[in-house]
């Protein structure tokens, strides 16, 4: 069994806000595809991510170190969440992708961990 | 002797490799294992003869060059546990001969179809999926696929490394896809041979305007699919295809090396052999009542083939075959090329009317649109039109033959133009 992370991104900055009708649609979908994960025993964990204009970055400079503002991407789309699951192999873990993509309406990056 | 060789190396080096990848569980040592093989057949077989099953002499030699290979490099506690498990295994480790030889190629069909199904994964982009079907199943070299593709020959190594080291990292599965995934899987490697053979047969670039080699390895891959998945009307709709069309080959070109439309053609240069295999498949496949798109193109190709001289086409029935293939595969191309078909049943104001209703963004930079909207603006009469669209279709074209095709055809359009 290996682990991959599935992320979820986002095309713009977004709102964490579960009043919404998107928000209601979506919630119960995540939610029964993570009962699903937990009940297959590929669940490791998972979550969603606040804005990513909450980010902070933090980085080496010279000898010391530099904090400044986030995200450290400067990119239209940021990650808004992930998945850290258990599969076998690249299709099972494509399954869960797919499932993923469907339950929260985005797109889902699929990667491999490093086996450490 | 060594074109024996080449011969043996073309058939058997995919099927020898495919085998390879399970055994050792790894797609470079298996290649390299491959290659060493066929280094010790070049060395010894001028001497012995060629074998009476070269395919599993290759593929035995391969594995037992492996597992040297393994223990001599094994540093690691897995690498002793994979040479070990490659000694327990059912394969024959002496010099192979007769019966163990037959009884280790039996399971190879089975592997030439993972591998297919392998390289040919989603998760690849394309263009990688080309280039490492032709390198593991073809038995291509870098440089060969690199030219062939008119690439830098660092950029296609470069393209197969990442593709390998992405199913690598992956943990892409050595398998046949369930049936549940195979439709969408299956159109994957028919796309990518299609794809081959496009390449070889229309060359964007380059002075070559047909590269025989990448037809007909499309064809011969074709014809592998067919003989792994001999129920799978699509697989032989694609090998139809890729026979009807290019048994036009002989006739695509005139003296000068200037690309001559279907419609003038001299088909007695057609290759008679490949349009009546082309149209056994079509009949074959058609009649399992399961028509999907390049059973219809093959159809399509196939009507062609049927007519003596261009006038005598039955454009009623390639018409109807294109709608059939629009409603399956709803894409502006195929549309396209039904307005064409259209022009040739009904005149060419009717093909101008429905290229007007064709999605012209989708379409601007496809030069096929404009150089069929020119011809027929030409026979309408509407040559300054003409003009016009020739030019944007010489624009978006770098197909030499092509090019002075269109040329040519602009020529008569200005002419016209100037007359009138």
């Amino acid at each position: 069994m290996a682990h991959y992370l599935l992320s979820v991104w986002h095309d713009d900055e977004y709102e964490v806000d579960f009043t919404t009708p998107e928000a209601q649609r979506i919630g119960p979908q995540v939610g029964a595809f993570n009962e699903e994960l937990q009940a297959a025993g590929a669940w490791v964990f998972a979550d969603g991510l606040m804005p990513a204009s909450s980010a902070t970055v933090v980085k080496p400079q010279g000898d010391g170190l530099v904090v400044v503002d986030g995200p450290y991407a400067e990119a239209k789309e940021q990650m808004g969440g992930f998945w850290v699951i258990d599969a076998p192999d690249l299709d099972a873990a494509l399954e869960w992708a797919r499932k993923a993509a469907r339950a929260c309406e985005q797109p889902v990056e699929l990667r491999p961990m490093q086996v450490v | 002797m060594s074109d024996e060789l080449a011969d043996v190396f073309r058939r058997e080096a995919g099927r020898c490799t495919a085998t390879l990848i399970r055994v050792l569980g790894d797609v470079d040592l298996a290649e390299e294992a491959v290659a060493e093989a066929f280094a010790i057949a070049a060395a010894r077989w001028p001497e012995t003869g060629v074998p009476p099953n070269p395919g599993a002499w290759i593929t035995t030699t391969a594995r037992n060059r492996a597992i040297d290979r393994l223990r001599r490099e094994s540093t690691r506690t897995d690498r002793y546990l994979a040479a070990h498990r490659l000694e327990e295994g059912d394969m024959p480790s002496d010099d192979p001969t007769g019966r163990e030889l037959d009884a280790l190629v039996e399971v190879v069909p089975d592997d030439q179809l993972r591998l297919m199904f392998l390289c040919c994964h989603p998760a690849l982009a394309p263009e990688a999926q080309v280039a490492l079907t032709l390198r593991l199943l073809g038995g291509l070299e870098t440089p060969e696929i690199a030219r062939a593709f008119l690439v830098p020959e660092a950029t296609m190594a470069q393209r197969i490394v990442r593709a390998k080291r992405k199913l690598r990292d992956n943990h892409a599965p050595y398998r046949i896809p369930s049936a549940g995934e195979l439709p969408e899987r299956l159109r994957a490697v028919l796309a990518a041979i299609a794809l081959i053979f496009t390449e070889g047969h229309r060359a964007t670039s380059g002075d070559e305007a047909v590269r025989t080699d990448l037809s007909e390895e499309a064809i011969r891959l074709a014809r592998v699919l067919v003989e792994l998945m001999p129920d799978e009307p699509e697989a032989i709709g694609l090998l139809a295809l890729l026979l009807l069309t290019d048994a036009r080959r002989p006739a695509r070109f005139d003296a000068d090396g200037a690309l001559v439309r279907l419609s003038d053609q001299d088909r007695s240069r057609w290759d008679r052999a490949k349009v009546a295999e082309g149209h056994a498949l079509v009949r074959a496949c058609l009649r399992r009542g399961r028509p999907g798109p390049y059973q219809l193109q093959a159809a399509i190709a196939a009507v062609h083939a049927d007519a003596p001289t261009a006038a005598d086409t039955d454009w009623g029935q390639v018409v109807a075959l294109y709608d059939h293939l629009l409603r399956l595969q709803p894409s502006p191309v195929v549309a396209l090329n039904r307005a064409v078909a259209l022009a040739e049943r009904d005149g060419p104001d009717a093909g101008l009317v429905a290229l007007d209703e064709l999605d012209a963004a989708a379409l601007d930079r496809y030069a096929p649109f404009h150089a069929s909207r020119a011809g027929l603006l030409l026979r309408a009469g509407r040559a300054a039109e003409a003009v016009t669209a020739f030019d944007r279709a010489l624009e978006l074209t770098t197909n030499p033959a092509e090019r002075r095709f269109l040329s040519a055809e602009r020529a008569t359009a200005a002419a016209a133009a100037h007359g009138t």
